[in-house]
């Protein structure tokens, strides 16, 4: 079907591509699922248009009554995700944004119509959601949906994200996406586990820890609750760190294979290709690796046409993932 | 078994300033020991009481977190790189 009555019904059901002409080891497929083709542009469609149903069916919001305020604290595809669904209903969002994000992520919250709250861009994620926390304790009348520690978003990934991957690659050995609240991990990664308890979940983040400067000490830091709430820590089976230098290197070579996707895939990606080298030769896998979304808000750093040195250096100073 | 222990911005000050260490150890558990007889005000921030890791303290070895690799346990190899991150709220979101 190519009609639909709301573009929130565009949400989802994305494709999956074949890009082992890129794996390392002939035994071993991967595949990548494009959550480009979202609305919004990006995987956090799917979490956005959950977080507000769930909110409405549980009257902190209310369908058509004016003045509703959103609290959000988001590094941007969660927050221009939510922008875009609250435009629809009507809500006014404000988005707790770190500093540093790139440029193309603050125009498209204008687009939508968010208002912007600029948090220390040296302090990262881990700021935003602070200044987000203090926000909301200062305005209780403000909705905080909180996609940290909101339980509708790993169930939206439990729901849609894992039953897509089943439904389209029955065949899947092993399922690698970003950790950044967790909540793609541990939504679709319990639905796969639970189906196919053989299949291998594997988590890559880039090193935000080294650079985020507003913690005093270890105590400060952050682990986001649905990653306890769902014990993460058993759910997973292989943590990997790539580099902004391989998540640039990997978001090119992609182009090779006609995807044109956002840094934080060509990072997932770099860890795809590190699960297929761990495969025996011997044996076949087939690996699904989210590409979560695509290029174009990435276009200012030159990713793909500048000196890569240059374009690391630049990656460091910007949140990208 | 030498390997290079790169440290966060967050450790530096209990760890004399460096960006990053060599230290002998075969096991993870055996590198942050010595990382805490060398820098003894780090020991709060590296492992708890009981010798575990510290809840907010990721440990790689080579990019790998060593909590998937047998934690304290996990193997330790010449040459390695072992990269202390803390754990803050993800960059995805």
């Amino acid at each position: 079907m190519a009609r639909y009555a709301s573009v929130l019904d565009l949400i989802g059901d994305t494709p999956v591509v074949d890009v082992s002409a890129l794996s390392p080891r002939p035994n071993v497929t991967i595949l990548a699922k494009l959550e480009g083709r979202n609305p919004a542009g990006s995987v956090k469609d799917r979490i956005a248009l959950a977080l507000v149903d769930a909110a409405e069916r549980d009257g902190l919001l209310i369908a058509g009554k004016p003045d509703q305020v959103l609290l959000e604290p988001s590094s941007g595809n969660t927050g221009i995700a939510l922008a875009m669904v609250c435009r629809l209903r009507g809500y006014h969002l404000k988005v707790v944004l770190p500093s540093n994000v790139s440029p193309e992520r603050r125009q498209l919250l204008d687009v939508w119509g968010a208002e912007v709250i600029d948090s220390p861009g040296a302090e990262g994620s881990n700021g935003a959601v602070r200044l987000a926390q203090r926000l909301s304790e200062e305005n209780p009348d403000w909705v905080f949906l909180y996609q940290y520690a909101n339980p509708a978003n790993p169930l939206a990934h439990y729901e849609t994200t894992g039953p897509e991957i089943l439904r389209d690659v029955p065949e899947i050995t092993h399922f690698v996406a970003g950790l950044g609240t967790s909540g793609t991990l541990m939504g679709a990664g319990r639905y796969l586990k639970e189906q196919r308890p053989q299949v291998k979940v594997w988590a890559v983040e880039p090193p935000s820890g080294e650079m985020v400067d507003g913690l005093r000490n270890l105590d400060d830091g952050y682990i986001p609750p649905i990653f306890l709430d769902n014990h993460g820590a058993e759910l997973l089976d292989r943590r990997v760190v790539v580099r902004p230098r391989e998540s640039v290197e990997w978001t090119r070579r992609l182009t090779d294979v006609g995807l044109f996707v956002g840094i934080s895939s060509g990072a997932i990606m770099a860890g795809a290709v590190k699960c297929a080298t761990t495969i025996p030769e011997d044996e076949t896998a087939t690996i699904v690796a989210m590409a979560s979304d695509d290029g174009w808000k990435y276009l200012s750093t030159g990713a793909w046409s500048d000196d890569l040195d240059v374009v690391v250096e630049r990656a460091k100073q910007i949140i990208y993932f | 078994m030498s390997a290079t222990v790169r440290i966060p911005t967050v450790l530096r000050s209990t760890m004399g300033g460096v960006t990053s260490v060599v230290v002998d150890g075969a096991t993870i558990g055996a590198v942050l020991h010595q990382l805490t007889t060398n820098f003894p005000a780090a020991r709060g921030q590296l492992l708890n009481d009981d010798g575990t890791l510290h809840r907010f303290l990721n440990v790689y070895v080579n990019d790998d977190d060593v909590r998937y690799l047998g934690g304290v346990d996990a193997p330790v190899e010449s040459d390695d790189e072992i990269t202390l991150l803390p754990a803050v709220a993800g960059g995805a979101a």
